[in-house]
């Protein structure tokens, strides 16, 4: 009897556990919204969603958060344009050409550059890539958007190359043999009928590396500077969300601040963007994994 | 699908396209890994002459070339065990309850996507909860134990994603014969389940912690300091990690800090390279231990 007692309690312990990863979720929203509010009660919504100008730091304050989101989406863009085409060419190669001891091979050092620390790369970026870039680009900053972008392209590119090779290997070997049969080559069947036929499982991945992009933090923090400014030009200093709020945590800004909630702000726009997108993702692997269960 | 050939497509010229577009594809992947070796090997020419034992033993300093970096290894070390104590217990434990309990049930397939949600939430995010929830409400102040919280946190869904896969890789016999034998069910998975997949399980939490103790943002964000002149000692104890020590000198407009930074690089890289190497062995030893 006491037996089936511990029992019962052991897995009411477990249970608790996993729900903890709820709890987990649920205190992101809690602590961003609570600051989020207050920092609202101060600000209004309008003037953060279409302002164009961003200085809570200064004596003269303005709180629109545009030249942010526009710093974010210059780089971000900049990484997925590095990332998508090169990850998808590697993901084909890997999973309709390469031999069982390529891959074997070429995989796990792929992951390596994924398991980098990030403040890694944004060394590489500001000592390295910046300077490089600068013999061809005379007129590039010390800080840009351009550098850390490609080194980012490059921290996604495993990324979005094992996930695109997952949903490509996925694909029924029928249909590759029937372009065979038809007397497609392999390129043909690679790019006409497995990369269609993966298409679902190929956008999340590209989609899931936007995600990443967006909430990276260092290498931009490191590289891009600490300018926010409302321009589409990469190659002038500017901030990106992530970078701004580590900027704002390495000053001693006390709490119950307006500059302090700022971060909370910035924090619940950045986590909505990539939650959506993470959701956005899953759906569509699951999508992609009926087609073909 | 519609394959179209085209109309002039001769057989020589789809073979020639063929080639071109593999040879493409090899110089793509050789591009991105030759940018890994050019990485490494950049790191290595700016911080290799920095790294001696005076750099090892030292602490912080405003003259580049007195500043050591013991204070941040201690502090890293210091974090990532107490990380590892606190997302080792509650990942295996939640990852049980999926596994073995949990079944097909609408609450633990809402808790599986919760999870896979959370591995892709940005680290600075933990790093905000951590702000607001370990040294604010919790009143932990920026000691080294609202850190490990933070990054335990960050850890979890690692951890528990790969202890399921543990998990599912353990025969179903194993458990059949457990039961058969009288065992209840906490008891099968106590004293059968679990111990086989001990490698499984410990590989997955190194991996996590590699990848913790290469965080800096959330650290940053929760207020790590930037300049600590001592090693932590305590819980309690504010503190400093290697990331947050290279990025503080690389942040310095002095070309000497910058090669201080690539040393430190070299010794993050080092702990996780000897970090990884421990998974691999581990992994090695589960799938000879795996096969009947």
């Amino acid at each position: 009897m006491s037996l089936r007692r511990g029992e019962r309690a052991i897995e009411a312990l477990l249970f608790l556990c996993a729900l903890a990863s709820v709890g987990t979720t649920a205190g992101i929203i809690v602590v961003l919204a609570v600051e989020t509010f207050a920092f609202f009660g101060e600000v209004s919504i309008v003037e953060f969603l279409t302002g164009t100008e961003w200085t809570p730091l200064f004596a003269t304050k303005h709180f629109g958060v545009l030249p942010l989101l526009l710093g974010t989406t210059v780089v971000s863009v900049i990484a997925l344009v590095v990332a998508v085409p090169t990850g998808l060419l590697s993901a084909i190669y890997l999973s309709e050409y390469a031999p069982e001891r390529v891959r074997r091979v070429v995989k796990p050092v792929l992951e390596i550059l994924a398991g980098v620390p990030t403040v890694v790369y944004g060394y590489f970026a500001l000592t390295f890539v910046t300077p490089l870039l600068q013999q061809w680009l005379p007129g590039l900053s010390g800080f840009n958007a351009l550098s850390p972008g490609i080194v980012m392209g490059l921290m996604i590119l495993p990324l979005v190359s094992s996930l695109s090779e997952d949903a490509m290997r996925a694909v029924p070997r029928g249909l590759r043999e029937g372009a065979y049969a038809l007397g497609a080559t392999r390129m043909q069947t690679a790019l006409q009928v497995v990369v269609p036929a993966a298409f679902s499982g190929i956008t999340a991945a590209v989609i899931l590396a936007a995600s990443r992009a967006i909430g990276e933090t260092m290498i931009v923090a490191i590289a891009a500077g600490q300018q926010p400014r409302f321009t589409a030009n990469p190659f002038v200093p500017i901030e990106t969300m992530t970078a701004y709020i580590v900027q704002v945590s390495l000053g001693d800004t006390p709490q119950g601040t307006l500059e302090y909630r700022t971060i909370f702000a910035v924090g619940m726009l950045l986590f909505l963007m990539t939650f959506a997108l993470n959701l956005l993702s899953s759906w569509l692997r699951a999508r992609f994994r009926e087609e073909y269960n | 699908m519609a394959v179209s050939l085209g109309p002039n497509a001769s057989s020589a010229g789809r073979r020639r396209a063929d080639l071109l577009f593999q040879a493409v594809a090899l110089v793509v992947l050789a591009v991105a890994l030759g940018a890994l070796a050019v990485l490494v090997g950049t790191v290595w020419r700016d911080g290799a002459n920095r790294l001696d034992w005076q750099f090892l033993t030292s602490f912080p300093s405003r003259r580049a070339e007195s500043a050591g970096i013991y204070h941040a290894i201690v502090g890293s070390l210091y974090v990532i065990a107490l990380t590892a104590a606190m997302a080792l217990p509650v990942g295996v434990a939640a990852a049980t309850y999926l596994e073995e309990y949990g079944g097909r049930s609408r609450l633990a397939r809402f808790i599986e996507l919760n999870i896979a949600n959370l591995a892709a939430v940005p680290s600075i995010i933990y790093g905000l909860l951590g702000l607001g929830l370990f040294v604010r409400t919790m009143a932990m102040g920026r000691s080294v134990l609202a850190g490990a919280a933070t990054l335990a946190l960050l850890a979890l869904p690692v951890v528990i994603l790969s202890t399921r896969e543990a998990l599912r890789t353990v025969p179903s016999s194993i458990r059949e014969g457990s039961y058969a034998l009288g065992a209840t069910k906490w008891q099968t998975i106590w004293h059968q389940v679990l111990p086989m997949a001990v490698p499984g399980i410990l590989t997955g939490l190194i991996l996590a912690l590699s990848r913790a103790i290469g965080e800096t943002a959330p650290l940053i964000t929760i207020g790590a300091l930037t300049y600590i002149p001592f090693a932590p000692d305590s819980i309690w104890s504010a503190f400093t990690v290697l990331p947050i020590q290279i990025f503080n000198w690389v942040s310095r407009p002095q070309a000497a800090f910058k090669d201080n930074a690539a040393a430190g690089i070299l010794v993050l890289l080092a702990l996780l390279l000897t970090m990884n190497a421990i998974a691999i062995v581990l992994r090695d030893r589960y799938q000879r231990k795996g096969r009947p």
